[in-house]
């Protein structure tokens, strides 16, 4: 795992080694995470996540190695005009 | 050429950006620049932290611009992130797009860092004299 912006500031750690049994997923990632640190539950409702550097759903299934990161909101401030651009 | 992208502590360099996407070929050069605001949402804003993700934004960041090319044909373009602390007025972002028309630069340009904004893991927190914020959206 790794941690990034409030994440960081609310775990206190840059980075740790989560142990999860064989053929968990990012859910159960979230889950443990959750139990370990209470505090982020507001912000984990509003986290996407990242295995090794891409968007995951939450379903995906983890590898031994595997980089997670939990990803709060972007917020580089709007655009001030029309919606976003559509992939 | 090879799209140009940097997440630096430093200050950005324009004029070295534009240098680096010019060439004969090119007859317009789209350059936004993100500057940093001394108010958001009815606060005075004292300065800006960035945080990145580094090696997923620069893969994100790289996703983004191959969109653009492929969209746009803008195959000249310049990326560059400041992060870390930011004090009112300096510059956080820049976008440079060249090509041989206006009109692909702009539009090129503006999908860039609309893009960016939302789905690059880069995250800004808001130091106001009332307190401090992880900005969201």
């Amino acid at each position: 795992m790794r941690y990034f912006a409030s994440l960081r500031e609310i775990v206190g750690l840059n980075e740790e080694l989560l142990t999860l049994p064989e053929g968990a997923s990012v859910s159960d990632a979230r889950l443990m995470l959750l139990s370990r640190y209470p505090r982020l539950q507001p912000i984990m409702e509003r986290s996407a996540c990242s295995v090794n550097h891409g968007y995951v759903s939450s379903e995906t299934t983890l590898q031994e190695g595997d980089e997670i990161v939990f990803i709060p909101p972007v917020g580089g401030g709007s655009s001030g005009g029309p919606a976003a651009w559509n992939h | 050429m090879e799209p140009l992208i940097s997440i630096t502590g430093e200050p950005l360099d324009r004029n070295a950006l534009v240098g680096a996407v010019s060439h004969p070929s090119v007859g317009g050069i789209a350059v936004f620049e993100g500057v940093v605001r001394d108010h958001a949402r009815g606060k005075e804003v004292h300065y800006l932290e960035y945080d990145v993700y580094p090696e997923m934004a620069i893969k994100q960041i790289r996703t983004i611009i191959d969109e653009a090319q492929r969209r746009w044909g803008a195959e000249r373009v310049a990326v560059a992130h400041r992060i870390g602390r930011l004090e009112i007025g300096e510059t956080s972002v820049i976008v440079v797009v060249a090509t041989p028309h206006r009109a692909e630069a702009f539009e090129a340009c503006r999908y860039i860092i609309d893009t960016l904004k939302t789905s690059v893991p880069i995250w800004k927190k808001e130091v106001a004299t009332s307190g401090e914020e992880w900005v969201e959206g």
